[in-house]
Parts: C-alpha cells; sequence; structure tokens
C-alpha cells in the first residue's frame, strides 16, 4: 500500500473536473473583458429572456405553494389576490366588525364598519387606543362604495393536517427505508459489475456490454407480466422484496456510469497495488472507490431520488397493503378523493413530497449533472 | 500483467492452442465473472427470462388466480388481438399522442440548452440548475402541481390566455381536442435531464468549427443549422430513441388524474393503460403478455426504422 501513497487518490472532485467530465462542463466562453459594449445589450436581452422562460416553467411551483396555505374560502374568492388573505377584522365592544379603506378629509383611513347606512356610517377608528370608548366616527356616502381591508393570512394548517390525515410519518419511514436498502443495493452491485466490464479481460465481454446498454431501452412492459405473477405467486406482493431484491442485481445507467468512470483511473495504480499483493477485491476498494467518490455518490443520490420519486412499482406492489406505501402511491390515493373540493390540502401534500429530493439535487447537483453528462453523451 | 501473461503463452503453446486461453487469462475471466454476476443473475432473471415467458405466456391461458386448468391455446390470443378493437383504438391514441409529444420533448430541451449555452447570458449555471429542479418533483407530484395549473378557470394558463384576451380559454383536461397538448403541458416538466445533456453536447463542439463557419460567412442561423445540429445529431438520436421507448409505453399520468377511466372521450386509453388494466387489474396474464408484446414489437419496429435512417443524419466526429 505504501508505494503508492504519494499517489494516494484526494477523495472529492479536483482529480475528476480536470478530466473528461471537466471538458465537457467547461464553458467555451471569452471571459469578460472581452465583452464589447454592444454586448451587453444582448447579453441583457438573452438573460432577459432566460428569466422569463424560467419563471414561466417554475411557475405552477409558485402557484402550488400559495395554493397550499390557502383556506377553500380564500382559494375560491372570485378574483382573489395571489397571495392568501383574509379580510380585516376589528373587535368593538365584544364583536367584529369589517375594517374598510375610508376617504375622509382627502386622506383615506382604515376603519372598522361597525353601523352600515345607505346615506351615512359610523366607524370605529382601530388606530385609536381608546377605540372602544370614543364616539365613532361619522362619514356620509352609501358603504358599499367602500373597499374592504384585507390582511396577510396565511393557513399552514394545510400541511399539519395532510401529515395527520395521511399518516404522513408512517410513508415517510417507509418511503426513506425502501429508498436506502435500494441505495445501498445498487451501489455495491453496480459497481462490482462496473468494475468487472472495466478491468477485467474476457471473451465475449464487449457482446455483454452491448446487451447491459441495450437493457436501458427495453420497454419495461415486456418484462413486467411474469414478474408480477411470479412475485404474485410467492407471496411477495404486498411486501417490500419486489421493490428491493431486484436493487441488488445492478442497474445497467449506473452500471455504464460507473465503468465510464472507472476507465479514466490509470492502469498503472491497480497494476502497483497488485504488486503489493492487493487482490481485486482490495484494488477495488482500496485504489478506485477513493478516486470514483464524486461519481458513486452521484449513483447513490440518482437511486434515492429514482426511488423516492418511483410510483408505479409501489402502486402495483404495495396496492393491497396501505402499512407499507410510499409518499407517492399515498399522496395519489389521497388526492384521487379530494382534489376538486380542497386544493390547499393537496397542494401542500405534494410540496411535502417534493421538497427532499428536490433538496437532495440542489445540495448534490454538481455530482447530478455529471451523471447525466456521462450517461447522456457518451453513448 | 500483460508480459507476464505473453510470458506464460510462450511456455505452454500446446495448451494456448487447444484451449486458446492461458491460466492467467482464465483466471482473469474468471474474476471477471465473479464481479460481473449480480448483473448476469439479474439479467436472467429479471429481463430475460420474463421477456420470454411474456412470449410463452400469448401461447396460453394464464392468469393470476389460474382457475381454469392451464393450457397452450395456440393462436387464440393473437386472434382476439386481431378482433378486439380496443386495442386498436388504444394503439392509435398512443401513436396520436406520440406524434404531439415527441417533437417537443426533442426539440424543446433543445431550444432550451441553445438558451442555457448562449455567450450572452448570465448567470447560466443558476439557470441550469432552476431548468433542472422539476425533473427531481416526484411524478405524483408534478402532476397533481399541473392539473392545478390547468383549471380551466383558476389555473393560470387559463387566466394569462384571459389577460391577453383569449375569449374562451380550453378545458385542458377534459375536453378531447385540448387533452394532448394538456398532457404535454404536463410532460414539459421532465425535460431537465434532456437539457443538460443537450448542453454537454453543445459545450463538447469545438469552438474553431464556429470559427470556421464564420470566416466562411455564416450567421447564427448558418452556424447552427450547419455546425451546431450535425455535432449534436448523436444527442439527438439519443434523445429521440429514449423518448420513442417513454411515450410508446405512456399512461401514468392519465392514471394519475382520471384512475384509468379514459376520460375525457376515451382519449386516454392509452395501449400500456389497457395493458395495465388487463394484467393488473383483471388479472388477464394471458391477454396483457400478448398486447404487450404487440408494444414491444412496435417499439422495437420503430426504433429500428430510426436507427435505420440514422447513417443518414447522425454525424459520428471519430468515424470516416
Amino acid at each position: 500500500m505504501s508505494s503508492f501513497g504519494q499517489t494516494a487518490p484526494q477523495p472529492g472532485l479536483a482529480t475528476s473536473q480536470r478530466g473528461l467530465f471537466g471538458r465537457l462542463l467547461q464553458r467555451r466562453r471569452s471571459s469578460g473583458a472581452k465583452r464589447k459594449p454592444r454586448d451587453a445589450a444582448r447579453s441583457f436581452i438573452v438573460t432577459f429572456v432566460a428569466v422569463v422562460v424560467v419563471a414561466a416553467f417554475l411557475s405552477p411551483l409558485v402557484r402550488s405553494a400559495t395554493l397550499s396555505i390557502k383556506t377553500p374560502q380564500q382559494i375560491s374568492a372570485v378574483d382573489g389576490p395571489v397571495v392568501p388573505v383574509s379580510p380585516a377584522i376589528f373587535t368593538y365592544r365584544d364583536r367584529d366588525y369589517p375594517i374598510m379603506n375610508v376617504p375622509i378629509n382627502g386622506t383615506t383611513r382604515e376603519l372598522a364598519l361597525v353601523k352600515k347606512g345607505r346615506t351615512s356610517s359610523q366607524f370605529a377608528d382601530p388606530a385609536d387606543p381608546a377605540a372602544q370608548t370614543a364616539p365613532l366616527i361619522v362619514w356620509q356616502g352609501n358603504w358599499r362604495a367602500l373597499q374592504g381591508v384585507t390582511r396577510f393570512d396565511p393557513h399552514w394548517e394545510n400541511y399539519s393536517n395532510v401529515w395527520n390525515e395521511l399518516d404522513y410519518p408512517r410513508l415517510l419511514f417507509n418511503t426513506i427505508v425502501i429508498a436506502l436498502i435500494g441505495m445501498l443495493g445498487t451501489v455495491v452491485s453496480s459497481t462490482l459489475v462496473a468494475y468487472g466490464f472495466a478491468r477485467f479481460r474476457f471473451p465475449g465481454r464487449n457482446l455483454l456490454f452491448i446487451i447491459v446498454i441495450a437493457t436501458i431501452f427495453l420497454p419495461g412492459a415486456v418484462t413486467i407480466i411474469p414478474t408480477y405473477t411470479i412475485f404474485a405467486r410467492i407471496g411477495w406482493v404486498g411486501t417490500w422484496l419486489p421493490l428491493l431484491v431486484p436493487a441488488f442485481f445492478a442497474n445497467a445507467y449506473d452500471v455504464f456510469l460507473l465503468r465510464q468512470y472507472f476507465m479514466t483511473i490509470p492502469r498503472e495504480m491497480d497494476e502497483a497495488a497488485a504488486i503489493d499483493g492487493a487482490g481485486p477485491f482490495r484494488t477495488l476498494v482500496s485504489v478506485l472507490l477513493p478516486q470514483a467518490l464524486p461519481v458513486i455518490i452521484a449513483v447513490a443520490i440518482f437511486h434515492l431520488v429514482y426511488s423516492w420519486n418511483d410510483f408505479f412499482a409501489p402502486l402495483i406492489y404495495l396496492s393491497s397493503n396501505a402499512d407499507l406505501q410510499t409518499i407517492p402511491v399515498g399522496l395519489a390515493r389521497f388526492s384521487g378523493a379530494r382534489v376538486a373540493q380542497d386544493p390547499g390540502l393537496i397542494q401542500a401534500g405534494t410540496l411535502m413530497t417534493l421538497v427532499i429530493p428536490v433538496l437532495l439535487f440542489l445540495v448534490f447537483q454538481r455530482f447530478f449533472v455529471r451523471g447525466i453528462v456521462i450517461t447522456g453523451v457518451e453513448k | 500483467m500483460q508480459v507476464a501473461q505473453q510470458h506464460a503463452r510462450a511456455a505452454r503453446p500446446v495448451v494456448a492452442k487447444r484451449r486458446r486461453m492461458s491460466p492467467l487469462a482464465r483466471r482473469e475471466a474468471a474474476w471477471a465473472i465473479v464481479f460481473i454476476s449480480p448483473w448476469i443473475i439479474g439479467f436472467f432473471v429479471f429481463t430475460l427470462l420474463p421477456m420470454v415467458t411474456t412470449f410463452v405466456f400469448t401461447f396460453t391461458n394464464v392468469t393470476l388466480t389460474q382457475e381454469q386448468p392451464l393450457r397452450f391455446v395456440g393462436l387464440n390470443n393473437y386472434v382476439t388481438l386481431l378482433n378486439d378493437p380496443q386495442a386498436w383504438e388504444s394503439l392509435g391514441v398512443t401513436l396520436k399522442f406520440a406524434a404531439l409529444a415527441l417533437p417537443v420533448g426533442v426539440l424543446t430541451p433543445f431550444v432550451v440548452a441553445l438558451l442555457l449555452n448562449s455567450a450572452y447570458l448570465r448567470g447560466s449555471s443558476v439557470f441550469r440548475i432552476l431548468f433542472f429542479i422539476p425533473y427531481v418533483v416526484p411524478f405524483v407530484a408534478g402532476v397533481l402541481i399541473w392539473q392545478s395549473m390547468l383549471n380551466p378557470e383558476s389555473g393560470w394558463i387559463n387566466q394569462f390566455l384571459s389577460t391577453i384576451g383569449v375569449a374562451d380559454p380550453p378545458d385542458w383536461l377534459q375536453d378531447p381536442r385540448w387533452i394532448y397538448p394538456g398532457l404535454v403541458f404536463i410532460g414539459i416538466w421532465g425535460i431537465g435531464g434532456a437539457i443538460i445533456v443537450y448542453l454537454a453536447g453543445l459545450r463538447g463542439i469545438p469552438t474553431e468549427l464556429y470559427d470556421a463557419a464564420k470566416i466562411d460567412g455564416a450567421g447564427w442561423w448558418g452556424s447552427l443549422r450547419n455546425v451546431t445540429m450535425p455535432m449534436l445529431s448523436p444527442v439527438f438520436l439519443y434523445t429521440l430513441v429514449l423518448g420513442i421507448v417513454d411515450v410508446l409505453q405512456y399512461f401514468l399520468v392519465p392514471l394519475v388524474i382520471n384512475q384509468g377511466t379514459g376520460e375525457p372521450g376515451g382519449t386516454t386509453n392509452f395501449l400500456n393503460l389497457y395493458i395495465y388494466q388487463n394484467f393488473f387489474t383483471y388479472q388477464n396474464m394471458y391477454y396483457g403478455a400478448t398486447l404487450a408484446w404487440l408494444l414491444f414489437g412496435i417499439t422495437l419496429v420503430i426504433t429500428l426504422v430510426v436507427f435505420g435512417t440514422a447513417r443518414r443524419w447522425v454525424y459520428y466526429a471519430g468515424e470516416r
């Protein structure tokens, strides 16, 4: 081991960024100093277009967020504003009165409408500390012409309601456990297989690797029926096993990703380890794995997000057992009946569902992007 | 290691001739088998065997509970298929939707990638992250968010259309004429992955090619047409083939929206929904399998046609 200590890889991004993937992700852009004045206008236009497009692209998320903190009444309010609001109320002598914008003496004041009248109305002033005892303010005019004052009034209870009604803690636990076990299986098995393809010669290797790639393009419909039948016959339907066991038998995407990365690591390092008496397993663990850490993280995150978001497999295998279901299946079941009557509740549920994968992506986005680049561009 | 191998081969030429592999090479192959065995086992158990079994199922009367004795029925299932208008209608639905969704799915991420790759764009890495976010939003959450977005009255799409003066904005998900554009809207949220792939492809194009095109008098459109598009053609092929495989299996979005009723007016009776209903709802494994082979066959034919034409439009820089 000590003989290649000087080249011991630093786990992290530095090694790889200079390599193949760094080249792919590098900007081929001239430095800012070269920018001409005419380019500033173009730059503004292009950036402005991008802002508009991305705003439109993400606007459904914004809408979902605003709906999630509204009550059904706030949502159904005609021409209501985007943000949740409620009419402002002032309690005058133990009764609630709506606050209106009242134009008096050239200025507009926010006053509580205590006595409605067609030609003159009487108001209390919420800003006055002595409002409860002070004489009412009289205003001449039809109160119907006045506009009510609204206050920002978010309703966070949609989130706690979903949490309770959907049995969210259980779904969350199920989803996390399934994702983590599957991640472990995928990372271990795909690493082993990728190592086999990247470092060992054997007859038929190229053909087998082409088959690996071909399975990426295979429609799932052509294998699902017997698989489901067998799982049903051996009593696995209604358990997590159909979701977990296949993860331990490698996955074409991840094998491809890891193999491409292993191939960029110089063989001399393996050979140095071999001379030191390391066997193939030892070489994989102590030479390749530390170098390939960024891609292994990418594979792990891919699987977490994939498993978290997966709908079809949990749907068909866990329909019969609500206690073992995952968040997406639970959410679909929950929303089917209520999507029309309580949109705020549904949107709170969707946001709770997407927050973890989105955060995972934001934190690990460099690994994520690199992984997609490798699988997408190199074929 | 290579030297050692050659040495072994030279020392025992007779053995090498008979078995064609030196002991060392055999050892190496044995290790390879050890390492790739998870995939080999998984491939046999979860891919090859089920594929063959699906095919075998099409000649039987197998169901999940098997109340009737299991037997071979010859080509009966295929005869049923030929005379099953629902199957062919669902295939028509799938192809009709694909004709709209596929071009959008291949071209939209390309256009966005061009925008993100523009030298004039400030803060492109931030935009890249923002465009990618919906890609990691769980499928069910995305559908529910868009279902609300496409609401005919309160949805922002129609509110926007009303603002710019569209008198009678469509009821996207309830109107048979507008359901496919509505579903395509929902699908747009899945373009993040393709954007990244196109973007990486764009950044891999050597700058010299653009310089040369400029010298030859090519404008923006000229270099797009004669440099960018040919250089990106392998990425187009990849996106197109994956898109074909995906779109032909499409059915989960409408399943979440309408629980598989096919509403509005049967326009969401996709072929894969019919397969799903057969094997999952009715537990008719034999007919589901027959439909699955129909789907597989069509996917294979279309993909092969695309690969066949690829010679003419896909340009591989390394090839002569």
